[in-house]
């Protein structure tokens, strides 16, 4: 019984599979690329040009189509990181510690882009770039959180080890996630409560949260794209000597 | 369009200055990593290439 509840579907072991994830990595990294751009230009686009102004905040409202998409995807990525770290860490894949390296730096750029978009809005709608609030203070937690996993990493010149070691500071990390999540809830705060959850129905017009779902559905594909590079080039990296690699068609070039 | 012309949208009645720097930002970070990610592959395809012609 415990057997079965641990036995894993086929496609979860051929991903730890360095040549397999650099080939199927090697299908998808164009699609990403296309699908990013395009739908990150789309929900741009339209939420600058063509969305209504908001009644209250008026147009600076729009830096929600790239402020919420930078502040999902820097939880999403933490959880994604620590989720690839617990697979190395558990069934002992190398390939899951290189996705959970690669999701460092892209991570940390969300979380940034999360909190430097945030002060630039803060500034027309409260009338401060600044506040320590429970929502605004977690974030540069989690940014801190990314500094400390980029820093160990770096650290740990033995690649195994540096995983290993990556993937428990981020497991630990996790629980600053849902912190930030319910910070709105928990304490008193000037920040809004979330724009949209997958449960309800949105309280903005179409107009208005179509082009978010598009942002952040864009920068889902992009942190894939950047995953999948990265990824895809650790592999490389370690994996020169390997016979499946010296006569692959990327390296041979027939 | 929801503004009246070109000059509306970049001011953004007096917004603009806010809106279009965030949306620079987030270009620009999000190009210097996707940049940064496919230079280190380009770069790794290339030690991987000369092993291989080290190592016939």
């Amino acid at each position: 019984m415990t057997q079965s509840i641990w036995r894993m579907p086929r496609w979860f072991h051929q991903m730890g599979s360095p040549k397999w994830f650099y080939d199927f990595g090697g299908i998808l990294q164009p699609w990403f690329a296309v699908a990013a751009l395009v739908l990150l230009t789309w929900g741009a686009v339209w939420g600058l040009a063509f969305a209504p102004a908001d009644y209250q905040q008026g147009n600076s409202f729009r830096i929600m189509y790239v402020h919420v998409p930078a502040a999902i995807l820097s939880q999403s990525i933490f959880l994604g990181m620590a989720v690839a770290g617990a697979i190395g860490l558990i069934w002992k894949m190398k390939v899951a510690f290189m996705v959970a390296r690669s999701c460092i730096a892209i991570g940390a750029t969300f979380t940034a882009l999360a909190l430097l978009t945030g002060a630039i809005w803060g500034k027309p709608t409260w009338g401060a770039y600044w506040v320590w609030d429970a929502r605004l203070t977690s974030t540069l937690v989690l940014f801190f959180l990314y500094a400390g996993v980029m820093a160990l990493n770096q650290a740990i010149s033995e690649r195994q080890t540096a995983g290993k070691a990556t993937a428990i500071l981020a497991i630990v990390g996790t629980i600053n996630i849902p912190i930030i999540k319910y910070s709105v809830e928990w304490w008193n705060t000037l920040h809004q409560s979330s724009s949209f959850t997958l449960t309800e129905k949105p309280s903005m017009p179409a107009d208005m949260y179509l082009p978010l779902l598009l942002t952040v559905l864009g920068s889902y594909c992009l942190f894939a794209l950047v995953v999948l590079i990265r990824t895809r080039a650790q592999i490389l990296q370690t994996q020169s000597g390997a016979s499946w690699l010296m006569q692959h068609r990327d390296i041979t070039g027939a | 369009m929801y503004f009246e012309s070109l000059d509306a949208l970049w001011n953004m009645a007096g917004h603009g200055p806010y809106v279009w720097s965030c949306y620079g930002l987030f270009v620009a970070l999000l190009g210097i990593n996707v940049w940064h990610a496919r230079s280190q592959q380009l770069k790794a395809l290339k030690q991987a290439k000369a092993f291989v012609r080290r190592n016939p």
